[in-house]
């Protein structure tokens, strides 16, 4: 059940359209900050609060890439490996990135602390290569940078 | 060389309603338009003043403008469009980021010259700190009586909302965004209907770029002339260059159409990194064709870029150093257009499938002289006559490297492998 907080926002949403169902993505939003990703559960809610039938909503939430069908990470870490941060040697955070948490693309650390998944061109080009965890911004990467980012995020170093 | 748009980035604060009002112009323009101009006399202006489309296409802004009904019988909306999402572009960004009031100040120019009273801001779902940023300039200018009802004291309402995304390249697409504000999958539509005549919900709307809206309150202050006398005669005013890739100093940098890409690479952005060879650039972000190095004397201008065989895009001028493979930049870039393909048209959903597969095939090694003109025959297929444009920005990508790097990619299929060793990796 998404909190009364959540709830509030999603009223203040419908009121930006002339039809509630305008509100889902609005909704998911809302949704996918308060749990960290979108659950069965999730979608039915959802669907009662705008007034749809569910599959509307679950075909919003497969197309759209940014709203995550399973429990991810705490920490989603999602590097940009489209051309410009190619050029500035994405492929080598990410391998970096493999190593220092122990996992693969597409994988959660046990602890579900951390996921690692790759992501077209988040438009950071000009401070190649980077990543976005979760809301967030890191940009200009470089080894050492990704070290402190992850300590910060309770990584004890290698 | 005068720079308006961005003139104001370097100062503290400059996102701010105080200090945009504090620099002089602030909101002088929606004043003047809304209380001196008739809504004619606006879009007259903005035709005159010669302003393009910065989103990709080049669109005269005032002739679309014009499009729009002149009654108000039904509701009729604009849609800013800030997805920014085409590889290599982040310029809309920084005006969000550094000046959205400018932004603002174009939109109620603009609804109030359409006679709109809804606006929707497009963002894409990822730009999360920017939604904040522009969300609290907008109420701002709420607190500040220039959104809302009787804005200024006229009998002029607006409200401007902004929707965000969900991490889908193709709802940049002017049908796909319209289809992702309706709460829907961002599948574009058939046109016609154009969306002056049936938009989000079937209403008559007008889809700008955010960068195009944040000219507007420069030519209402300053003239259509004054705007006119900057650029190029059919491509007029400054425009946001985003540099990236092997660069010294990548960056957004505003300039005057008609500006040298060599001016641009070599004096604005530093030179190449290590001060290497240049091998390639791709002018206007990832679906225009690249440009070899002997080829940068052209003038970033869309008639000059036209005439070079490309196009300038959103301005996204990404560069390749002598060490960049290009079958491996034909790989990333395929990859991105499989990835963001809807999936309507069948040339489009098979066709960008092919590409990348085969690409990627090549680069290993693993490749036949063949491919190469059977990648040519899936592009020319792809081209021109699918639902959206999707289809050839992924062609065209390919086309280019092909015309220009055909032996690169002949000389992996010779040598069963990769020769490039100090290449990027992918
Ligand atoms: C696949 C695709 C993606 C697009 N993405 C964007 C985008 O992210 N931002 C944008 O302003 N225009 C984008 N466009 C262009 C829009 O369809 C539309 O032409 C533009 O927003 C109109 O604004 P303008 O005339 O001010 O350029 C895209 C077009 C296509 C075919
Ligand atoms: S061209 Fe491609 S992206 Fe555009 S509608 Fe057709 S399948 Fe979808
Ligand atoms: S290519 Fe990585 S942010 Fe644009």
């Amino acid at each position: 059940m998404l909190s009364e907080d959540a709830r509030r926002s999603v009223e203040d949403s419908i009121k930006k359209y002339s039809q509630k169902k305008a509100a889902v993505l609005s909704t998911l939003h809302i949704a996918q900050k308060e749990k960290g990703w979108i659950s069965e559960e999730t979608i039915e809610e959802i669907a009662g609060i705008l007034d749809i039938p569910s599959i509307e909503v679950k075909e919003v939430v497969s197309f759209y890439t940014i709203f995550n069908l399973r429990d991810v990470g705490k920490y989603h870490i999602q590097v940009c490996t489209n051309l410009s941060c190619s050029l500035l040697g994405s492929r080598h955070i990410v391998n970096y990135l493999e190593k220092r948490l122990g996992l693969g693309v597409g994988k959660s650390t046990e602890d579900k602390r951390f996921s690692l998944s790759e992501v077209e061109c988040l438009g950071s080009c000009g401070t190649a290569p980077m990543m976005q965890i979760n809301e967030d911004y890191y940009e200009n990467l470089t080894e050492e940078k990704i070290d402190k980012i992850l300590e910060s995020l309770g990584h004890a170093q290698k | 060389m005068e720079r308006y748009l961005t003139k104001n980035f370097d100062v503290q604060d400059s996102e701010t309603i105080k200090v945009y009002l504090s620099q002089g112009e602030g909101y002088k323009a929606v004043e003047n338009a809304l209380k001196k101009m008739t809504p004619e006399q606006i879009i007259d202006e903005i035709k005159k003043s010669g302003l393009r489309g910065r989103g990709g296409a080049g669109f005269p802004a005032g002739l679309k403008w014009s499009f729009m009904p002149k009654d108000n019988a039904r509701p009729k909306y604009i849609c800013c469009n800030a997805d920014e999402s085409e590889p290599g572009t982040f310029k809309d960004r920084q005006i969000i980021e550094k000046d959205p009031h400018q932004l603002i100040e174009g939109l109620i120019i603009g609804a109030y010259a359409m006679g709109v009273n809804t606006v929707y801001i497009y963002i894409r779902g990822e730009y999360a700190s920017q939604a904040k940023i522009l969300q609290n300039a907008i109420d701002e200018a709420y607190d500040n009586g220039y959104l809302g009802k009787n804005v200024l004291g006229t009998d002029f309402n607006i409200d401007i909302y902004i929707h965000r995304g969900g991490g889908a390249y193709i709802c940049g697409e002017e049908t796909g965004l319209m289809e992702s504000i309706e709460g829907k999958k961002g599948q574009p539509r058939k046109k016609p209907p154009f969306p002056a005549g049936y938009g989000v919900w079937g209403y008559p709307t007008t889809i700008n770029n955010l960068e195009t809206f944040s000219h507007v309150s420069h030519i209402i202050n300053r003239g259509a002339d004054w705007f006119k006398g900057i650029g190029t005669e059919k491509s007029t005013g400054n425009t946001l260059f985003g540099v990236s890739g092997h660069v010294k100093r990548p960056g957004v940098y505003e300039l005057p159409f008609g500006v040298s890409l060599k001016e641009i690479i070599y004096e604005h952005a530093g030179g190449i990194r290590n001060d290497n060879e240049l091998k390639g650039v791709i002018p206007g972000g990832s679906s225009t064709k690249i440009l070899t190095a002997d080829m940068i004397d052209v003038r970033m201008d869309h008639d000059s870029l036209m005439q070079a065989g490309s196009s300038i895009g959103t301005g996204a001028i990404i560069v390749m150093d002598h060490t960049t493979c290009m079958v491996r930049v034909g790989c990333v870039l395929s990859h991105f257009y499989r990835h963001e393909t809807c999936g309507q048209c069948t040339q489009c959903r098979e066709g960008t499938a092919w590409m990348h597969q085969i690409i990627a095939r090549i680069e290993k090694g693993e490749g036949e002289i063949e491919d190469l003109d059977i990648l040519l025959d899936i592009a020319s297929n792809m081209e021109g006559n699918t639902i959206c444009a999707l289809s050839d920005a992924a062609a065209w990508p390919v086309q280019g490297l092909l015309r220009y790097f055909r032996d690169e990619f002949e000389e992996h299929i010779k040598q069963k492998k990769c020769p490039f060793t100090d290449s990027f990796l992918v």
